[in-house]
């Protein structure tokens, strides 16, 4: 049995210790805007916040988190950043199929609370997950409104 | 209580009645809707000579398109649910037909809500039938949804006009509302939708006038994109019904062999949260109450597989590989059927002055959409079946869903939820959906089941583009001028595959599209294909035989121009010389990107290059520029120009992203991808061992929308062909190296 903190709530969960966190949020708590894409950390459609850090869920077991907080896409317009990266997301239109936009999205907001004017670099260093619709000039043009 | 599942049809008691053990989607696809498919998946002139003007597809429906309650649900609110003949896989569709139909209704696109229809006649608005795919959504439907807009309306405005008691002349529109300019009263949509509904629609409505356009070719804001920023947009793996249990599979190493034994199945059936051990063809699968606990359930089973064939290609036999597939296409010495024959070609080598022979070869690919497949199954106690699943073709998956349940089709409801992209994959390849699984362990269980590939199944059975290969030669005048160009396509293609049976020529257009028909003025053609049949479950797969003919036809182009001593864009200006269109779009193209220069030439950190390709699939034609440079042995592709004529557009914001979005997988393909075959066994797992397009890799796109006003052609797949070749062209102008064998990646650039 295991207390999370996920947007701001504390959740019991009752699976076993090295479940991914990816699978308690969609199986066992039903948020399911948390996307499974590969399961090995090469994607990132899974990314939330741990502690403010991007992190990438399939590979977090659900043992390992603590007392981490986590933050999911379903929180992401309760906080200041994250309102302005989807207001941004929306106005450039990034996202086509969109399975990757909840975790693309989580990573641009937890770089733009590190980091609120990235340089390109700094924009390619954090946004490094897949999208197979090639939105990715997009993601970056978001990225920058999102920060200006 | 013996839970494995010996056969796919098996009573929820647990009794196993006598199975359908060779369950077989490609029998299953022989039947009638594989006929429905063909009717589109093929160009209109190869149509014509499969199937024989009486037997068009547009028979089977009374007025497909035309019923406007089966279609729109205006909501008191105001809102428009409005039931699309399409599924949404991010080509943008809904909003596109939420533009189309708003249009005329006279209601804003962002107050429409659409979902893709279940199945039924109403829906076969492509050419008579329905699919998502061929890039056939708009170009197929538009006139039919613009009438279906006008009719409701004018339901609406006899409507209001019975309501207010005034002549329905007397009424204007604005915005979902009816207007009495004369008293000043007004009617919402959402109070008239019962009454208007009631009426006889009149089907010639008349339409608006297209200067008056407010929706209609603008760049109208994409209607899911909120939803798809923030978690809320749902895809078939986010569905859950009640009682549902969750299901993963183990497939056999190799396909087409089964499963012989479990050796600790008791074990299994004993860890956490598992319900039951499966037996399915050619897998095995566990149902548990979470699909992780599922997972490393089925993981953790020991199965004893039947063996594969030792050797052969007729099936994927134990020494399997794509390079032996490779040699045998290349070794076979058929006769090929002609695919396109003008002029005398062999006296034109024979007058040659000059020939140029090349081979190409481009590998089998994965389609890796982000959304891995799933499918829920319920079986309901008044006999009807209910199936969510990704599809671009809801009623041929009614079809299979009613055989593999043994249920009449109009027992099966289809639900076709958003695609977490689909590039092709979601239509029903042999053994390659998870579909026909969950349906089984559906009826095995007696419970809704969930089934869920992950992705490293998902890697092992989807459908695959076709590895293929063409031999090219061609014949040059004295000046350097091509007189002659002939080709020999061997190998397979998706449609020859799953619905060659109904075909009356044995060349497969989806193996030669590509190659035929191009418009360059070369006198004397001869292109031919041999089918040699792949053990491989083969795909359609975003441009399909476009996606690797146009890399080599364009190519070679370039090797003839490097032969005659021409300029590649100036050969291709000569030969299109009375081919307005292509030459505008050359033109086009050149001047988006500065002026045509193939360099090299320096910028950067050092020399870059540039190749010019054209091409003209689906109905559409592209002018593509290209510019490489090459750092560390590999390519990179910083820019890319794209003119794109798709004789007139929707919306022109979706057009760009579309295009945006075809270059990148086209990018990524000609660079990185490949499904390499051996011992039997596909080399790629997961995204670690099949790369697709990174952001760093990302070029700069740069698209010029042309609008020539021709037939409107298609948009999701027409920008795709030309970006591989364009990129091939520019890296033999910076380095001297041609590539016949795609992908780029297997090649060692010189540096530059």
């Amino acid at each position: 049995m295991f207390d999370l903190t996920i947007n701001g709530q504390t959740r019991r969960v009752e699976v076993e210790p090295d479940t991914p966190l990816l699978w308690v949020l969609r199986d066992t708590l039903g948020m399911t805007g948390t996307k499974y894409g590969c399961g090995i950390a090469q994607c990132g459609a899974c990314t939330v916040l741990m502690d403010g850090q991007a992190t990438r869920s399939c590979q977090v077991t659900v043992d390992s988190v603590g007392t981490a907080k986590v933050e999911t896409i379903e929180a992401v317009q309760a906080d200041p950043v994250g309102r302005k990266v989807v207001e941004a997301w929306v106005a450039a239109q990034v996202p086509q199929c969109g399975y990757c936009q909840s975790g693309q999205v989580m990573a641009a907001t937890a770089l733009l609370r590190e980091t609120p004017k990235p340089s390109d670099d700094d924009i390619a260093n954090a946004m490094t997950n897949l999208c197979r619709c090639g939105t990715y000039n997009a993601i970056a043009a978001a990225v920058r409104h999102a920060a200006a | 209580m013996d839970q494995i599942l010996r056969t796919p049809s098996r009573a929820p008691t647990g009794t196993a009645p006598a199975g359908t053990a060779n369950l077989s989607r490609r029998n299953l696809l022989g039947a009638a809707a594989g006929a429905l498919v063909l009717a589109v998946a093929l160009p209109g002139r190869v149509r014509a000579e499969a199937q024989g003007p009486a037997e068009g597809a547009g028979a089977i429906a009374p007025k497909p398109g035309t019923r406007v309650p089966a279609f729109l649900e205006i909501r008191p609110d105001g809102t428009v649910r409005f039931l699309s003949p399409f599924v949404e896989g991010g080509q943008g569709i809904a909003t596109g037909m939420a533009q189309i139909v708003g249009e005329e209704l006279d209601v804003d696109p962002a107050r429409f809500v659409v979902e893709c229809a279940p199945p039924g006649p109403d829906y076969a608005v492509v050419n008579g039938i329905r699919m998502t795919g061929g890039s056939f959504s708009t170009r197929s439907s538009y006139p039919l949804m613009r009438q279906l807009g006008a009719t409701a309306r004018d339901m609406l405005v006899r409507a209001a006009a019975a309501r207010l008691k005034v002549q329905a002349a007397e009424l204007t529109t604005r915005d979902g509302t009816v207007v009495h300019a004369a008293s000043g009263r007004t009617l919402p949509y959402g109070a008239l939708a019962a009454d208007a509904m009631a009426l006889k629609p009149n089907e010639s409505a008349p339409l608006r006038d297209p200067t008056s356009f407010r929706y209609i070719g603008k760049p109208v804001a994409r209607i899911d994109v909120r939803d798809k920023s923030t978690g809320r947009a749902v895809y078939a793996i986010d569905q859950k019904v009640e009682g549902m249990l969750y299901a993963a599979v183990a497939h056999a190493p190799h396909p087409g062999t089964e499963p012989a034994g479990l050796d600790n199945e008791a074990a299994v059936r004993a860890m956490p949260g598992v319900h039951s051990v499966h037996r399915l063809p050619g897998a095995v699968a566990v149902a548990a109450d979470s699909w992780w606990r599922a997972r490393k359930a089925v993981e953790a089973l020991t199965v004893r597989w039947s063996a594969p064939k030792a050797t052969g290609l007729d099936t994927i036999a134990a020494d399997f590989s794509s390079d032996g597939l490779l040699a045998a296409l290349k070794a076979s010495a058929e006769a090929g059927h002609a695919a396109e024959a003008e002029g005398d070609v062999a006296g034109a080598f024979a007058r040659a002055a000059k020939v140029v022979e090349a081979e190409y070869a481009a590998p089998y690919l994965a389609h890796a959409q982000l959304e891995p497949p799933s499918s829920i199954a319920r079986f309901n106690p008044d006999g009807t079946l209910d199936v969510w699943l990704p599809n671009q073709m809801p009623e041929l998956f009614q079809t299979i869903s009613a055989k593999v349940a043994g249920v009449e089709p109009d027992k099966v409801r289809i639900h076709s939820p958003m695609l977490g992209g689909f590039f092709g994959r979601h239509f029903p390849y042999d053994a390659g959906n998870p579909f026909p699984q969950a349906i089984l362990l559906a009826k095995a269980t007696g419970r809704p089941v969930k089934v869920l590939w992950s992705r490293e199944e998902e890697f092992a059975r989807d459908g695959l583009r076709p590895l293929s290969f063409s031999r090219f030669r061609a014949a040059l005048d004295a000046a350097g001028n091509p007189t002659a160009i002939e080709v020999r396509t061997v190998g397979e293609g998706p449609i020859g595959r799953y619905f060659g049976a109904l075909m009356k020529t044995p060349v497969d257009p989806s193996a030669v599209e590509g190659i035929v028909e191009k418009p360059y003025a070369i006198a004397n053609r001869r292109m031919t294909f041999t089918k040699v049949a792949h053990p491989v479950t083969i795909a359609f797969w975003r441009s399909v035989g476009h996606s690797m003919n146009d890399a080599f036809y364009e190519s070679f182009l370039d090797e003839v121009a490097q032969a005659g001593g021409h300029d590649p864009f100036e050969l291709r200006m000569t030969l299109l010389k009375d081919k307005p269109r292509s030459l505008r779009l050359l033109r086009e193209v050149a001047d988006l990107s500065g002026g045509w220069q193939r360099g090299p030439y320096a910028a950067g950190d050092g020399k870059r290059a540039r190749g010019v390709s054209l091409a003209s699939p689906f109905g559409s034609e592209t002018a593509t520029i290209a510019e490489v440079s090459v750092e560390g042995g590999e390519a990179r592709v910083h820019n890319l120009w794209i003119a794109f004529d798709p004789g007139s557009v929707v919306n022109p914001a979706i057009v760009t992203a579309q295009v945006e979005s075809a270059a990148a997988l086209g990018t990524s393909s000609v660079l990185f991808e490949q499904i390499v075959y051996r011992d039997g066994l596909r080399q790629s797992q997961n995204f670690d061992t099949y790369p697709i397009l990174r952001r760093e890799h990302m070029p700069a796109v740069h698209v010029r929308i042309v609008e020539s006003g021709a037939p409107m052609g298609g948009v999701g797949e027409p920008g795709l062909p030309g970006v591989p070749p364009a990129i091939l062209n520019a890296i033999a102008a910076l380095t001297g190296q041609r590539i016949r064998s795609l992908p780029v990646a297997n090649t060692k650039l010189a540096g530059a």
